[in-house]
């Protein structure tokens, strides 16, 4: 067997039960590499659960800078009894199995293409502590402490991290540095250091940060300047409100009057959740609200009213695998086609797809300018993967000259000034009319808000022409939003590629990882990543220069394929579908295989059938 | 087509302190059937907003989806009004309230809208106390959709198509006691001496206000064997006392004899006088309210007039500490902390 050697370029996987305490340790870890100026890309692989299941927490670290998964896993610290037969199997051979040793290994696991490393680490916690609670919890750090001797980590960047966490909590950090010690202690003195795998201090993070997309995005809330948040909680999207809350709290509370700049309101369901986010919004205020599938199915009636009666509505939807009762900590992005077409009636949504938390914030920011610039909902699509994950980004910055866009809003001197007011008068050319706040005038401006059946000036009637005059708008100003939501990001091979890659949202980063492989063989092709719908122009410009384009996406029905063949009417052989829906990111080794299984012909079988047999970890 | 009122007026109508006529409170005329309770209620809103001199565009109606939502057409043409989502009103309101405390907002539904569909929103805006009215247009029966029974239906009643009714029916007030409203009154449409005062008392009060209104279905629940027709509320209407209105800058004339009697002192400086019938009742005390209901219920006579205030209320704006100026006026200095603020976050992360 030959050992795996690497440096600064390998996947760790932590084996675990979730509920004691092992997440803060391997975050340790993994901030501790980053630290060392390697980029890291931590993923938690969770279960609906509090104490008790196998939970998961997997490294990449990639000197190169790759921040999507790989697949496959070179290292895993195992100890969790439950899932160790599986866990060994995923090793790759030559890889390392760090385990538990203090009960000996079952025989039948053995495999003799992995190195398998023993810490009696029950033990050294059993010797050194008495209360089982610390036992718990200190045996996390100590095996932080041994892979700090096997991997060769520096260890000053362990324990200066230690002190940062407990910062204000000082009389934490001598024991958590001690449990360090430990295992580091433990493993020089017993195990050989460093393993195959090992790491340097290196400088490609610059001024990057790590941070997980809710946060990004409750953040950018907070600078869009939302003031009515309305929420029910569900995973993976309630920590976007929670972030929300804690930066409000510290920078929305009036320092004069004690009193508070936002509102937050727990909602019964998310069918009120997104009530309260309309009538905010139609009454002048920034609102939003944060959901994941389950939520927007519940909220589409709503939705669909909003469209119609063009009322700025910010939502934020983590997906995660369907349905309510499915994988709820689980990444996907499966909510595409029912957000896209969200609510009944001819409805067409806008959708922002953001790939990193930098894009959150930014993205997070812009809905409320979009929203009321366009007068409709803002759908922002993100993933438990980027939502709830930390992931190293550049860094957040504002331009503190920068104004909301209120959009079109009839001020009451317009109104005394007798300048004409319809609520639905499209009187720019843009198809988007002018609106009033409720309270703005006297006697004048006031309308009645309904969804339909009324003309232009918002007076009922149940004409048919004045429907469809108002439908025809509605289509005419689908053009003008085009013009204002991000357009793609296009990156040329440089090759004269008559193929292309198509993705968005987290699948970018493996897309980028699994391209370079392609390229190393020789196979180059462009790619463009879509931030948007409605698609612009630059989209269908793309896709029209290729003669092939794979669509890479995180679903089994090949959402965004179905989508872009609808509004484009494209057949259904210019675009393939490059797929993963088994609830883990998408890895670039999948993707790699799944572009040379086209690319070579080799796809009699329905694609929607054969895909991801197998090599998607 | 809408129908608009004619803007003629007689010249000497007369106007409130703030200088306007009822004119300038009426909507659209209405499309209901003739003889609906729901325009009287309508008529009794104008009155309520005229006398307490609320200007017109400082008013938000909204409502759910039925004949009663139909109807905020039909009066104060110059508030904004918002047609939502059926059942789903009060979370409009809510968040609408949210965003702009200044305003008044009167939330309208019926007995579909509140008691089925939306039982969930109804139940809950009670509890958070928004400030807000709640008036339900009750006829027991789904109008738009022809007549069938709803949730509010006694059992035993019979609609126009003449099967009885074979499920327990809700009672809004008793729905909204146990929730916690702090403002819980029944009247009838028919009673508009008695349903004006209740509405301005439940617009002064700051919380959530209910008004549960028998208002007939004259088409498809106005028959006799049904207990929501004008002819048996008329009949088993009891009424708690009277309610009589007192704007602050109003001097108090109305003569009653004490001990049968209370005035209560709204947030306002205003204050209401209650001019007790059901010795029984003490509408500031929840346990009694509720033990009234179930005693009226019992003896199957409906309760009307105000059954129950918390004086002390505080609404949902008080609790969750908002800032005093609404949070719609608010601008990028109040909100955005700025570029220096995110650098700090920015080096946390690193």
């Amino acid at each position: 067997m030959k050992p795996i050697e690497s440096l600064n370029d390998f996947v760790i996987k932590f084996a675990n039960v979730n509920g004691t305490g092992s997440a803060s340790a391997n975050n340790l870890f993994a901030k501790a590499l980053f630290r060392m100026g390697l980029p890291v890309c931590p993923k938690n692989i969770f279960p609906s659960n509090i104490q008790g299941l196998p939970t998961w927490y997997e490294v990449r670290v990639s000197e190169k800078g790759y921040l999507g998964r790989r697949g496959g896993t070179d290292i895993v610290l195992s100890v969790n009894p439950q899932s160790m037969a599986q866990d060994i199997q995923d090793v790759e051979p030559g890889g390392y199995f760090i385990y538990d040793n203090t009960k000996p290994l079952d025989l039948r696991l053995l495999r003799n293409d992995v190195n398998i490393i023993g810490i009696p680490l029950t033990l050294i916690c059993n010797e050194q502590y008495k209360d089982p609670r610390q036992r718990q919890l200190f045996k996390n750090v100590i095996y932080v402490g041994a892979l700090a001797a096997l991997l060769d980590m520096d260890f000053k960047v362990l324990t200066d991290l230690v002190e940062d966490q407990f910062k204000g909590k000082e009389k934490l950090v001598l024991p958590n540095i001690h449990a360090l010690e430990l295992g580091h202690q433990y493993a020089r003195t017993n195990l050989e250091c460093p393993i195959g795998i090992r790491v340097q201090t290196s400088d490609k993070v610059g001024d990057k940060i790590l941070l997980d997309g809710n946060t990004a995005l409750g953040l950018g809330a907070i600078y869009g300047g939302a003031t009515v948040a309305a929420w029910y909680p569900i995973t993976p999207s309630t920590s976007v409100v929670d972030a929300y809350e804690k930066y409000a709290r510290r920078v929305r509370i009036d320092p004069g009057t004690g009193r508070r700049n936002y509102a937050i309101v727990q909602a019964e369901d998310e069918l009120s959740a997104i009530g309260m986010v309309i009538g905010a919004s139609w009454n002048g205020a920034r609102a939003f609200t944060a959901t994941s599938g389950p939520g927007v199915s519940l909220m589409s009636e709503f939705l669909g009213l909003a469209y119609f009666a063009e009322i700025p509505t910010v939502l934020f939807n983590v997906q995660r695998a369907g349905p309510s009762t499915g994988m709820p900590t689980r990444t996907q992005q499966s909510d595409v086609l029912s957000a896209a077409y969200a609510s009944h009636g001819d409805t067409k949504q806008v959708l922002l797809f953001p790939s990193t938390p930098k894009e959150c914030f930014d993205f997070g920011a812009l809905s409320f300018d979009l929203a009321e610039r366009l007068q409709t909902p803002i759908i922002l699509m993100t993933d438990l993967d980027l939502g709830m994950n930390d992931n190293m980004s550049e860094p957040l910055a504002w331009d503190d000259d920068r104004e909301f866009d209120r959009g079109k809003v009839m001020t009451a001197e317009q109104l005394e000034e007798g300048v004409e007011f319809g609520r639905y008068l499209d009187v720019d050319g843009d198809a988007i009319c002018y609106r009033t706040y409720p309270g703005t005038h006297h006697n004048k401006g006031a309308f009645f808000t309904r969804g339909t059946s009324r003309d232009e000036y918002a007076i009922y009637t149940e004409k048919g022409e004045e429907y469809e005059k108002n439908m025809l708008r509605l289509m005419r100003k689908w053009e003008t939003i085009k013009e204002y939501v991000p357009g793609p990001e296009i990156v040329d091979c440089g090759k004269k590629a008559d193929t292309a890659v198509l993705y968005y949202g987290t699948s970018e980063e493996s897309s980028r990882e699994a391209l370079d492989y392609l390229a190393e063989e020789g196979v180059h092709l462009d790619a463009m990543r879509v931030r948007s719908f409605p698609f612009n122009q630059e989209v269908e410009d793309f896709i029209d220069q290729h003669k092939q384009v794979f669509v890479i996406e995180q679903n089994r029905d090949a959402q965004l394929r179905t989508l872009l063949m609808a509004e484009f009417e494209l057949g259904p052989d210019k675009l393939k579908s490059v797929l993963c829906f088994d609830g883990t990111p998408i890895s670039a080794r999948n993707i790699r295989k799944q572009i040379k299984q086209h690319l070579s012909g080799n796809n009699v079988t329905p694609l929607h059938r054969n895909i991801v047999a197998g090599d998607t970890k | 087509m809408s129908y608009q009122i004619p803007k003629f007026r007689h010249p000497d109508l007369p106007v409130n302190d703030l200088g306007y006529t009822k004119a300038d409170y009426e909507g659209s005329i209405s499309s209901l059937c003739a003889g609906c309770g729901h325009d009287s209620i309508s008529g009794a809103i104008v009155m309520a907003c005229h006398e307490l001199s609320i200007e017109p565009h400082k008013i938000a109606k909204l409502s759910g989806i039925g004949c009663s939502s139909k109807s905020p057409t039909y009066f104060l043409g110059n508030s904004h009004g918002f047609n939502s989502v059926h059942g789903r009103m009060p979370s409009v309101v809510t968040g609408a309230a949210m965003a702009n405390r200044d305003l008044m907002y009167l939330g309208v539904s019926g007995d579909g809208d509140t008691a089925s569909i939306g039982m969930g929103q109804f139940a809950h805006v009670a509890r958070r106390n928004l400030n807000m009215v709640y008036i339900v247009m009750n006829n027991g029966c789904y109008g738009l959709t022809k007549g069938q029974d709803s949730a509010t239906a006694d059992e035993g009643s019979a609609s126009k198509k003449g099967d009885a009714n074979v499920y327990s029916a809700i009672d809004l007030c008793g729905t909204a006691l146990q929730m916690g409203a702090t403002f819980v009154a029944r009247s009838f449409s028919g009673d508009k001496g008695q349903l004006v005062p209740l509405i301005k008392a439940a617009i002064t009060h700051r919380g959530f206000a209910l008004i549960d209104v028998i208002s007939p279905c004259v088409t498809f629940n106005n028959n006799p064997g049904s207990t929501k027709s004008y002819e048996f509320v008329r009949e088993h209407a009891e009424a708690t006392g009277t309610v009589d209105f007192v704007p602050m800058r109003r001097e108090i004339t109305t003569d009653y004899k004490p001990g049968f009697s209370h005035e209560v002192t709204m947030h306002d400086g205003s204050s209401i006088h209650l001019y007790k019938v059901d010795e029984e009742l003490d509408p500031f005390n929840r346990r009694s309210a509720m033990m009234t209901l179930e005693d009226h219920r019992e003896t199957g006579s409906i309760l009307t007039g105000l059954i129950y205030m918390d004086r002390d209320s505080r609404d949902l704006h008080d609790v969750l500490e908002t800032s005093q100026r609404p949070l719609n006026e608010l601008r990028e200095g109040d909100l955005c902390p700025g570029n220096k603020m995110l650098e700090n976050i920015n080096a946390s992360l690193r």
